[in-house]
């Protein structure tokens, strides 16, 4: 037994989540765990009070409409690695869940927890960026939803107040099929990455999103990159100076291994999209 | 302390535990089930790999309580099961057991993969394995163990993963 002690209360509804995370000051949410049983273990995370959001049915909700996929917080990344969403996006959100952590963590850990930790070197905040999703948001004063660019602040900080949870995700539909890349760069399979790019693209010439993760304290979005995507044109070296000027606004110092690290699995998201 | 009763290896057990006991801690102190391994307890190693609800699952990354009214295989709960007799059979037989610390670990996870995935080839089985930490042998026994499982228990030749 490793962590310090702490109590521990399952909360049975999304209001009694908020009202046991805002009775104390020191109280956190668990879902899955994967990530805070660590840091509990190694005593990072000093709770006093744990409320367990796990058991919600409302996080839970996976739904389809004519423009949205609406993604419960609770879901797995097993769950999206077998195909359990009704869209996933041509492929990419499967891809993406199959190469987080191991099989075991992906069991139990969730898309909604990993947002709501906003790790620098997570998947899915910068995969969700790169898909346009918002963050839908509940807490004592009600629901909310925010563009998830704008909610996760930077390392480990988001924009959730201390008795509100993710309920989940809106992800807007494809209009067109959509092309996509993803490339990730890791020590060895299954650790956190040292460098992660998403780039999608709605049909040919349609709007395109490119996501850099694990490379500042929050993903950030190149815009240039994007911009070369859309018009369809141009040769890989100024693909290569494009990805170069929006990797180099986002690093925090001067570094050549850290430039070319990224703008590595940058040009390989791209090349992929292309290929698509 | 916080009332706990879940399945386990197929009866039902309650007892007190704390809140911050993990299902690890759960399973080898109170139930006395030692198959279960402690190696670095966060997450890293999967030397303590259990199932929870039939899913892989490492139980020092799983607080007790929250396996509340849940279902928890071991090892030792797996006596009889036939794809582990494939597996402990040819885990002996390709040597995959050195020190043997990691094995609980490494035959929870060999029986979710081949549940999972009819034949796996040994570069699935190396992919599907990478949570799993083994300081001795350098793996090629297990790998060879859990293939030739595989192909005893899979379905046609020719059909891999």
């Amino acid at each position: 037994m490793k962590a310090a002690t702490f109590d521990y209360a399952v909360a049975k509804t999304v209001a009694e989540a908020s009202a046991l995370l805002a009775s104390s000051g020191a109280a956190a949410a668990i879902a899955g765990g994967q990530s805070l049983l660590p840091m509990l273990n190694l005593r990072v995370a000093l709770p006093d009070l744990l409320v367990d959001i796990g058991r919600l049915h409302e996080l839970k909700e996976i739904a389809a409409t004519s423009s949205t996929i609406r993604i419960g917080a609770l879901t797995t990344h097993a769950a999206i690695e077998d195909g359990k969403l009704p869209e996933a996006f041509g492929g990419l959100m499967q891809k993406v869940a199959a190469k987080i952590s191991y099989r075991a963590v992906r069991n139990h850990g969730t898309i909604g927890g990993s947002v709501a930790l906003a790790d620098p070197a997570s998947d899915w905040s910068g995969c969700l960026l790169a898909l346009g999703a918002r963050v839908r948001i509940s807490g004592l004063k009600g629901t909310r939803a925010q563009p998830i660019g704008e909610f996760v602040l930077g390392q480990y900080s988001t924009s959730l107040a201390d008795d509100e949870i993710i309920l989940g995700f809106d992800v807007p539909r494809p209009d067109a099929a959509l092309r996509w890349g993803f490339s990730k760069v890791v020590r060895k399979s299954g650790a956190f990455a040292d460098s992660i790019a998403f780039a999608v693209a709605r049909g040919r010439g349609g709007p395109a999103c490119v996501v850099l993760a694990a490379a500042a304290d929050r993903p950030c979005l190149l815009p240039k990159v994007a911009e070369r995507i859309q018009a369809g044109n141009g040769s890989e070296d100024a693909m290569r100076a494009a990805i170069a000027h929006d990797v180099a606004e986002h690093l925090p110092q001067d570094d050549a291994y850290l430039l070319r690290l990224h703008t590595s699995t940058v040009l390989r998201a791209v090349r992929e999209l292309h290929a698509r | 302390m916080k009332s706990l009763t879940l399945e386990l290896n197929g009866g039902t057990v309650t007892h007190e535990v704390e809140p911050r006991e993990t299902l690890a801690d759960f399973l080898r102190e109170r139930c006395r089930l030692t198959a279960t391994h402690l190696g670095c307890e966060h997450g890293a190693c999967g030397a303590c790999t259990v199932a929870v609800d039939g899913q892989a699952t490492r139980s020092c990354l799983r607080l007790a309580v929250m396996c509340d009214g849940r279902s928890v295989q071991t090892l030792e709960g797996l006596e009889g099961d036939p794809t582990m007799e494939v597996l402990r059979r040819h885990f002996h037989q390709s040597h995959a057991v050195q020190c043997g610390f990691c094995t609980p670990g490494m035959l929870m996870m060999a029986r979710d993969i081949l549940l999972r995935m009819p034949r796996p080839n040994a570069e699935t089985v190396r992919e599907q394995l990478s949570g799993q930490i083994c300081r001795c042998t350098g793996y090629s026994g297990i790998v060879t163990a859990i293939v030739a499982a595989a192909q005893e228990l899979g379905g046609p030749a020719g059909q891999t993963t």
